[in-house]
């Protein structure tokens, strides 16, 4: 057991948008011990009451398993896709990412944002906020470029994710 | 054509009666006053008072386990409420079905810190299938009704109704929503055929098959459980049961071996070790059961029969998963194996079966009995003698007299031992049994207690007097606890720390106190004596039991050890010394 490998995952999971679903897929996690790297939750569907929260989590693969099927059991939850087993599928991430610099890291912070095509959504004298939308690695990516150069403050939505192709879950 | 509005309190009695509720355990308080008033009103829905909320729930468990039915709770918010998490919990862990009611403070004055107040529906969470805290009258009825539906529906389960005072005071009227379909929760019940033609197509192979079954059988209903047993003789394969799955199978078949665990049967935990498919029926590989898991049955394929899918492959990974209800799967593997005239493999059998009967011979509740000492199993051997042509149900506390009671009492048919398994509440045993009481009231119900235990629930005698319930609790008086200072015997150096009871009360003076009957057996030659008169007085009665003071409950799995190294009896030497890694296991 302690030699499976640990595996990561993106689950979605569609559930009625009613009070205290949330605390109940959290206290689902934190009561089994299970990890969240990234929890996202909105509704999505204003007329039907139905939220989509995306979680990564990582976990043996039997672990990962109870993950879902722990999930499926809860009263409000009308799915769950394992989006990492279910074929191929998208993930997004957005991030504010503000960079408090003068003179050429000023200049080149902005340069880089352009590379990485994030928008400025704030500026002042000595400051920027940059919007920026990609896949996890590549919000890392630009982070990491902008600390020498004046990181101040990030703010990430955590993952949301989606099956690609026509089918919908 | 618009019904006539009522009141809160009103729909929700309305609720209770269409789901076919006729009794209700509860305690009353300031924040369900609307609902008590409601109750009194009316005439169909019986109400016991219990002496503490953590009882009512017991109770609950008790009528729900006995009879097949949801159980229901009615507390007031704050303590009443905090009170019954215990119960809630139990229930969660040994899915059992009940609807608790808890009153809750004004709308306008929740998250106010008001008299009472407590965040019901927080604290309950993680210890109920699911809660609601229902915010409008409009949504009432319906969320009653739900509330029923998740209970009794999949793996049986408690579920709360948190209930504002100005929401049980508002006015609408009522719709009986009975039977709507869930808008997401629809468990699955009849199984994938694939699935179980390939159980049955494993089972048929088998040279040394095991039925290990559990809970769930029970939870599936009396018919279920009469064809799991036709099934099981069809196939003259030997039966093992979980605690929580005696009576499932009648005892007294030549093919049940009994309970398989920690302190099961010598024969029934090294058929588990030794089979080569094991079919798992309604039970969850709890850790009472598998010992150390990566010695859990090593050479086993594992077929799995549970209504839950989280269940599988939880703990233990398994080769045939079956997800479906008890009843549904055993009927289609009934059909499977007719249809295609299995024949099993008679030689193996025949070999397996005598390797069981060897196990078998070794007599594994052997103890040594005394002249002048009541022994604790010669106790419940007696108890079980004077019982046994009678129509009785048992519950139990929580320990060691809970294990004899599970190793020496017979169980021929389900629905007929309460106990609490995933737990382990002491204090369970009197009000679970006053609860089979109040649905079973020609029937002989006892309660087989520890000292230690019925004084976690004691004021619950006053319910039994109340009620005129005759609940008989035979106490097996030790003085300790008899389980931590067996495990502090075995396992920490005979350092008894904390676990001797001194001043323990005079049980039979006590009971008289309460308006009961007190009774006491000193000597073994008194027992049958006692026995009698226990069960001859018509009211409430306490048996005080002395008991051997040192006895040690055998056979046992040391913790952290596989199934083949039982010990056999406090002068068996052949099991190891525990391990450090089975030290921190409980």
């Amino acid at each position: 057991m302690k030699d499976a490998m640990i595996e990561r995952h993106t689950m979605s999971v569609v559930v009625d948008n009613e009070a205290g679903v949330l605390a109940r897929v959290i206290g689902l996690f934190s009561g089994r011990g299970y990890n969240i790297e990234s929890l996202t939750v909105a509704e999505v569907d204003a007329d039907q009451h139905v939220s989509r929260i995306t979680v990564v989590t990582s976990g043996t693969p039997m672990i990962i398993e109870q993950i879902k099927n722990q999930l499926q059991r809860l009263v409000p939850v009308h799915s769950v896709t394992d989006l990492t087993v279910e074929g191929p599928s998208l993930e997004r991430e957005m991030a504010l990412v503000k960079v408090a610099s003068t003179g050429e890291k000023r200049v080149e912070a902005l340069r880089i944002a352009d590379i990485f095509r994030a928008r400025v959504v704030d500026a002042t004298i000595e400051s920027f906020v940059f919007e920026m939308t990609g896949s996890t690695e590549k919000l890392n990516a630009f982070i990491g470029l902008m600390k020498p150069l004046g990181l101040a403050d990030v703010s990430r939505t955590g993952i949301v994710a989606m099956k690609r192709g026509s089918e919908a879950n | 054509m618009a019904a006539e509005p009522i009141t809160g309190a009103e729909i929700i009695v309305k609720a209770l009666i269409d789901q076919g509720v006729d009794v209700i355990f509860g305690y009353p308080g300031g924040a369900v006053l609307p609902l008590y008033d409601a109750l009194f009103k009316q005439n169909k829905v019986r109400h016991i008072l219990v002496r503490h909320e953590q009882a009512a729930v017991h109770a609950a468990e008790g009528y729900a386990r006995s009879t097949g039915k949801v159980g229901v709770v009615l507390v007031t918010s704050g303590p009443g409420a905090t009170n019954a998490v215990t119960g809630l919990t139990d229930a969660l862990m040994d899915s059992i079905p009940l609807v608790c009611l808890t009153g809750q403070v004004p709308t306008h004055l929740i998250g106010n810190d008001a008299f009472q107040e407590a965040d019901t529906t927080g604290i309950t969470r993680p210890c109920t299938k699911h809660n609601y805290l229902v915010k409008s009258v409009e949504d009432l009825s319906r969320k009653v009704h739900e509330a029923f539906y998740v209970a009794r529906s999949g793996r049986p389960g408690p579920v709360l109704l948190d209930l504002p005072k100005d929401v049980q005071q508002a006015k609408y009227e009522y719709v009986n929503h009975a039977g709507q379909r869930h808008r997401t929760y629809n468990p699955v019940q009849k199984p994938d055929r694939s699935q179980v033609e390939k159980a049955v197509e494993l089972m048929a192979t088998a040279k040394r098959p095991l039925f290990y079954i559990g809970g769930g059988c029970v939870n599936s209903g009396p018919l279920a459980c009469k064809m799991l047993v036709d099934f099981v003789r069809l196939t003259g394969f030997p039966c093992t049961q979980t605690l929580m799955g005696l009576g499932a199978f009648p005892a007294s078949d030549p093919l049940s071996l009994g309970m398989v665990g920690m302190h099961g049967m010598f024969e029934s935990n090294h058929a588990m070790h030794d089979c080569d498919v094991m079919i798992n029926i309604g039970a969850r590989f709890d850790d009472r059961v598998t010992g150390r898991l990566n010695a859990f049955s090593p050479g086993s394929k594992k077929i799995h029969v549970d209504i839950d899918p989280s269940s599988i492959n939880k703990s233990v990974r398994v080769d045939i998963p079956v997800v479906g209800d008890v009843g549904h799967v055993v009927e289609e593997m009934m059909r499977i194996w007719k249809a295609r005239q299995i024949k099993t493999d008679q030689k193996a059998l025949a070999t397996w079966w005598d390797q069981i009967n060897k196990w078998r011979g070794r007599n594994c509740l052997k103890y040594k009995p005394h002249d002048t000492i009541i022994k604790p199993q010669f106790a419940l051997e007696r108890l079980y003698a004077a019982i046994k042509d009678k129509d009785f149900y048992i519950s139990t506390e929580v320990g060691q007299h809970q294990m004899w009671a599970a190793q020496f009492l017979k169980f021929e048919k389900p629905n007929r031992w309460m106990t609490s398994g995933g737990l382990g509440t002491m204090g369970y045993g009197l009000p679970a049994a006053y609860g089979v009481q109040v649905a079973h009231p020609e029937s002989l119900v006892i309660d087989v207690a520890g000292e230690a235990s019925i004084l976690m629930n004691i004021q619950e005698m006053a319910t039994l007097v109340q009620y005129r319930l005759p609940v008989k609790i035979f106490i097996m008086n030790n003085k300790w606890m008899g389980m931590v200072r067996q495990w502090q015997e075995l396992l920490h150096g005979g350092r008894y720390s904390e676990s001797y009871s001194d001043a323990l009360p005079d049980f039979v003076k006590l009971a008289e106190a309460f308006g009961a009957s007190g009774l006491r057996a000193e000597k073994p030659a008194d027992l049958d004596g006692v026995i009698k008169e226990m069960i001859d007085i018509k009211g409430p009665v306490m048996v005080d039991v002395c008991v051997d003071e040192k006895e040690n409950c055998f056979p046992m799995i040391p913790s952290g050890a596989p199934h083949n190294e039982m010990l056999l009896g406090p002068d068996d030497q052949s099991a190891r010394p525990v391990s450090d890694e089975g030290m921190v296991l409980v």
